[in-house]
């Protein structure tokens, strides 16, 4: 028992809540965010120090035993993610001060920022299967109102595909756990593990584990079920596209982590053989993508979907190497996607285009945004000193060690596509002939320079940081490679 | 009593695939609620329908129907009643603004 866990969630949620009353006093606003950002960022640091001395901390909601009450359960994994939420949560909003305009400031947009962090969070912490679709209900929902904030043509359009999309895979969510629950009967994800592992996974339980896989494939963007991202992510303004494209998917696959690592983990040879090939399809679908737009949006969206592929080859192969692979990869990714949608928000903001054959010289009058792009560039593609470095390494080992050479060689390859994608970006915008002159320009980087470097600080320090973050990550994949730790924590106290 | 009541989501959720495909938005929407009364039903089915008395505990009986699948059901139809209101203001929006329903004619990926 800790009442730290639910902390993480309460902040942001009260922060909401207040925000709501002062919908017109933006500067009230900015300080009230602001400050419950940083008081989120320290609530889960601490936690994360406390799993790590302590083990898994667990809060029965109400004092009722599991598996009959709500638990929020905080292991390792789940803190280090809450941790990097909280983070991109204050650079978010702190890319929005100059960015999103006072219309949308004044309806609700840092409440319902706040509330979009209430359900990333939830959905990391959460040990219930049917409170984890609440969850995913509070993030979607928010999602909903900040994709169509503001009301412009695309995004009214954009937002009908996105809403379409998440109502069919919450359906299917439900009709997950109905099965789920008929099969087992129970929704507590230590008890299922249990009662999955006392049956043995039948061929009934490994269908159900399938259907878990659409519907959190759906959220993540893997493929088959990618379709709806690349449209629907460019439609918002950038300091919502950072945190959809850093956040949302990444829930789908911290999902799918959790329900193939702890719960089915029995069937190995069929459910993450899937895995890994529809990893390979993903990360393949994703390089082309990247590789073909001329869009500097698109180019960014496009490699979200890489990285899920990546980490989800991680997860499929089901080594203690692969795993803390996924784990460190996942991280590296939220940050650095984070501010490479600032950057290219930055450069939108300049030149008032996102097509990349209109702009070019962006060097001459910034050369710190485009060092900083290099830098993020290089890191996204996983150049040693820089955080992109361990994860790929740990996952291509992983890979190599499971005998799924093909794949590990896949992820390997698609690195270099990464690195030409973003590159192209950087020869084009901020290299070449110059195009607009210092009066032309549409805006100025004031103010969008602190956001982009507080996640590339971040990012530096975890490549050379890595010795120091070893033990944590080390925690967490041991407790999704040894789902009895996780049952221990939660069942027997 | 279960093989009626799946044979009936089975129809519920076929209903909902065919008007979700088609081009009208209104007929979207209809068929996303059609959608979500299949998968409570199926919530309802699932967890058994054997005979018992509602579970209150004032109603003195041997054995009471299952509360937990009743609580879930509550939850979920709450959450689908808040996105379809929702989606119906957004289609409400979007039908002012674009001044069409025709799913074909949102295509494109065009910038504004």
């Amino acid at each position: 028992m800790n009442n730290l866990v639910i902390l993480p969630i309460l902040i942001p949620l009260l922060a909401g809540i207040i925000l709501i009353f002062f919908n017109k006093n933006i500067a009230v606003q900015k300080w009230i965010s602001v400050i419950a950002s940083l008081l989120s960022i320290g609530s889960a640091a601490v936690l994360v120090q406390n799993v790590l001395n302590n083990g898994i901390q667990t809060l029965k909601i109400g004092g009722w035993q599991p598996p009959y009450g709500i638990v929020l359960v905080a292991d390792q994994f789940a803190a280090l993610l809450v941790l990097s939420t909280a983070v991109l949560g204050l650079t978010g909003i702190l890319f929005s001060f100059k960015t999103i305009g006072i219309e949308r400031e004044r309806f609700y947009y840092y409440a319902v920022v706040q509330f979009l962090l209430v359900g990333v969070t939830g959905a990391f912490l959460t040990g219930d299967i049917f409170n984890l679709f609440v969850f995913f209900e509070v993030m979607l929902m928010s999602s909903y109102m900040l994709i169509v904030h503001g009301g412009t043509k695309v995004q009214l359009r954009e937002s009908i595909k996105y809403v379409l999309v998440n109502i069919i895979s919450s359906a299917l969510f439900v009709v997950a756990v109905a099965y789920l629950y008929a099969v087992t009967g129970t929704l507590n994800i230590a008890d299922l593990s249990v009662r999955v592992a006392a049956s043995g996974q039948t061929g009934l339980l490994t269908v159900i584990a399938i259907l878990f896989l659409v519907v959190f494939g759906l959220k993540g963007g893997i493929f088959p079920l990618y379709f709806w991202l690349p449209s629907s992510y460019q439609a918002p303004p950038s300091a919502v596209t950072a945190l959809f494209g850093a956040l949302l998917t990444k829930v789908g696959v911290y999902a799918i982590a959790r329900v193939f690592s702890i719960v089915f983990y029995h069937d190995i040879g069929y459910t993450h053989t899937i895995l890994a090939w529809l990893a390979a399809f993903t990360i393949l679908l994703g390089v082309i993508g990247a590789i073909a737009y001329w869009d500097v949006k698109q180019i960014v969206i496009y490699n979200i979907i890489v990285a899920v592929g990546v980490i989800l080859f991680g997860i499929a192969v089901y080594t203690p190497a692969g795993m803390e692979g996924a784990i460190y990869y996942l991280i590296h990714d939220m940050i650095i996607k984070g501010a490479l949608f600032f950057l290219a928000g930055a450069m939108v903001v300049i030149t008032g285009t996102s097509n990349l054959k209109k702009m070019g010289g962006l060097m001459k009058n910034h050369p710190l945004l485009g060092w900083m792009f290099f830098i993020a560039a290089i890191s996204l593609a996983g150049i040693p000193p820089l955080s992109g470095f361990i994860g790929k390494l740990k996952i291509v080992q992983g890979g190599f060690e499971a005998g799924q050479y093909t794949i590990a060689m896949v992820v390997l390859l698609s690195s270099l596509l990464v690195l030409y994608s973003i590159m192209k970006i950087f020869m084009k915008g901020f290299w070449g002939e110059q195009v607009l002159t210092k009066e032309q320009e549409k805006g100025s980087e004031k103010g969008l320079i602190l956001p982009i470097a507080i996640l590339l600080a971040i990012s530096i320090g975890y490549g050379f940081g890595v010795e120091f973050l070893s033990p944590y990550v080390t925690q967490a994949a041991e407790t999704l490679m040894n789902p009895d730790l996780y049952i221990q924590a939660v069942l027997k106290e | 009593m279960e093989i009626l009541m799946s044979i009936v989501v089975g129809i519920l959720f076929m209903a909902a695939t065919y008007l979700i495909l088609s081009r009208s938005l209104l007929r979207i929407i209809i068929g996303t609620g059609l959608l979500s009364h299949g998968a409570h039903l199926l919530l309802l089915t699932m967890s058994g329908l054997k005979q018992g008395a509602p579970p209150l505990l004032g109603i003195p009986a041997d054995t009471y129907a299952d509360p937990l699948p009743q609580a879930l059901i509550l939850t979920a139809i709450v959450i689908s009643f808040g996105v379809t209101s929702f989606f119906l203001v957004l289609a409400y929006r979007s039908y002012q603004e674009l001044g069409t329903d025709d799913m074909d004619r949102l295509r494109g990926n065009e910038h504004e």
